[in-house]
């Protein structure tokens, strides 16, 4: 009487529900859950010179890995990039989605164009960025007079990456903004202006805590996207550059330690690294939502 | 009023210089002699001719052909696999009851949280043992699936109504019927917005295409370009030619579809 008995309904949703799930659930964890195992399991070997193998080594990655000056800076490369690269471009794209949701003519002009960084390869800009930089012919210096070394001055190269970050993604994040004021009721803010508030009391009092929710989403998913910068970094800066130091990121690391220099061992140790300083960041923002986040 | 409304039009006006610059500098160097791109007095803006050498010169050295080739196709593999396995998988995870379901998405989400390098060295491990390096399925290999695709077809099932399946079971249907003739088909928008995502996310890839196909000929534009950056060092009107023959046809494409293509973003990106 216990056995329990499946009615043909559940028997056949059983199956067809594991026959539609099969290939996506087979690919992940071929693709992405076993390497996840594979790269933390690495993370113990040293990849041997000459094609030797795996030489199982302990913690010891770890333990270099913390007194690697080199990975520190890295680290604070990166917390640097995101410091700059997240709130700016959070704030220019907030304004301009508050801009683009008004009454405003060509909106859609205006939106296409910020939007352009998003469909140009990142290879492509850095270049271009690269030339605007460029120190004796480029257009920057010539528009700010000096001879400043954007990309090859170890104190403000950084920077210069984050100007070219800022720029890419503003579009990408004030599409998203937009679509998250398109949830306000416009009430709100008429009844504010009968009260005589101002679009810029308007906007703090209104806006911001009704689009809190995008905003919390947008900061979580660009400070796990800014820790993993690479493409601007690897394009912009050369081997031979004099600010490379204070510039490579983390993953620019891993891909130099796992692929330039076949260590693989040292890169999988980078990479875990990598992941606990984004679990611990995106853990405290979870944490930190409940004092400035309203749902509606 | 009157006054905010101009410091608005303002404000929006030199955005878009400061967005459209970089292109426009890129056009106008591409056309450049190196002599023209490196005078600096008087620094000159609009080359004297527009001369297509640079162009010839590129499309001498680098086989554009084969990368544009290697680009689309790459793209529309990464798509169709993307899409057609997180159509499938989606629609179970949100309308279908089985054991193990919860566990399973469970693994959908955590792949969704954790940074792609993570998954890079064994990825690349499993393509150079299966032979497939500087190969289109080396290429393809990390889009055969899509942890995301698949979150964002089952938010799109979840909100259709249940009585349309009730509907077509009593009517005999059984459950890939269902699927097939009445789910799937009202679930194009959000296919289309996965689909735009992932082409706009494949073609920007730039580190895997580097790793697993280093050959010129093997690879994608993306990773091709950042190749010819240290073959013509300092030419940079060469090199603005080949980022621009790189970005125009996408940016051409985004231009005549733009609104799908920033609704697409916006709907899939956010519910990332």
């Amino acid at each position: 009487m216990t056995k329990k008995k499946f009615s043909p309904r559940e028997k056949s949703e059983l199956i067809w529900g594991w026959l539609f799930i099969a290939p996506t659930m087979i690919g992940l964890i071929i693709l992405n859950i076993i390497p996840i195992f594979q790269t933390i399991y690495q993370s113990f070997f040293k990849t041997g010179d000459f094609g030797k193998g795996n030489i199982f080594v302990g913690g010891a990655n770890y333990v270099k890995v913390f007194s690697d000056s080199e990975v520190w800076q890295a680290l604070f490369n990166t917390l640097k990039y995101a410091v700059v690269e997240v709130p700016l471009s959070i704030i220019i794209s907030l304004v301009l989605a508050v801009f683009l949701n008004g009454k405003i003519k060509g909106k859609s002009t205006f939106r296409t164009i910020f939007f352009l960084p998003m469909v140009a390869a990142p290879a492509a800009i850095a270049m271009v960025w690269r030339w605007l930089y460029n120190c004796e012919f480029g257009l920057l210096n010539h528009i700010i007079p000096g001879k400043t070394n954007w990309i090859s001055d170890p104190k403000i190269a950084i920077y210069s990456i984050a100007v070219i970050g800022i720029w890419s993604i503003i579009g990408y994040n004030m599409v998203l903004f937009l679509a998250g004021l398109q949830e306000v009721p416009k009430d709100y803010y008429e009844a504010a202006a009968i009260d005589g508030a101002t679009g810029v009391q308007q906007f703090f009092n209104i806006t911001i805590p009704l689009v809190s929710p995008t905003i919390f989403f947008v900061m979580v998913t660009r400070i796990i996207a800014a820790m993993q910068v690479f493409d601007v970094i690897y394009m912009v800066i050369d081997n031979n550059n004099p600010a490379l130091m204070k510039t490579q990121s983390l993953v620019c690391l891993f891909y130099k330690y796992s692929f330039q220099q076949s260590n693989k061992g040292y890169g999988a140790t980078v990479v875990v690294v990598l992941l606990a300083v984004i679990m611990v960041f995106t853990v405290l923002q979870m944490i930190g939502q409940k004092k400035w986040v309203h749902y509606m | 009023m009157k006054k905010n409304k101009i410091i608005i039009y303002v404000i929006l006006v030199i955005m878009s210089l400061i967005m459209l610059v970089p292109f426009i500098w890129m056009v106008l160097t591409a056309f450049k002699t190196v002599g023209e791109s490196t005078q600096m007095d008087p620094f000159v803006i609009f080359p004297s001719k527009f001369r297509t050498d640079n162009f010839t010169e590129v499309f001498h050295n680098v086989n554009f052909a084969r990368l544009y080739f290697n680009t689309i196709m790459m793209i529309a593999l990464r798509v169709l696999c993307a899409v057609l396995t997180s159509t499938i998988a989606g629609y179970a995870f949100a309308r279908l009851n089985f054991k193990g379901k919860n566990i399973m998405f469970g693994l959908v989400l955590f792949q969704m949280m954790i940074p792609t390098q993570i998954f890079i060295i064994p990825q690349y491990v499993m393509v150079s043992k299966l032979g497939w390096t500087n190969t289109m399925m080396g290429l393809l290999f990390p889009g055969l699936v899509s942890a995301f695709g698949t979150f964002l077809l089952r938010q799109a099932y979840m909100g259709l109504p249940r009585e349309l399946e009730e509907a077509a079971r009593l009517d005999g249907c059984n459950i890939g019927q269902t699927f097939l003739f009445i789910m799937a088909p009202l679930t194009k928008s959000a296919m289309v917005a996965l689909g735009i995502f992932t082409a706009v996310f494949a073609y920007k890839d730039l580190m895997w295409p580097m790793i697993v196909c280093p050959d010129t000929n093997q690879t994608t534009l993306a990773s091709a370009l950042s190749k010819m950056q240290g073959q013509f060092t300092s030419n940079y009107p060469e090199l603005m030619a080949a980022a621009l023959i790189a970005c125009l046809p996408m940016i051409v494409i985004y231009v005549i579809f733009q609104k799908q293509f920033i609704e697409g973003i916006a709907t899939s990106g956010g519910k990332l």
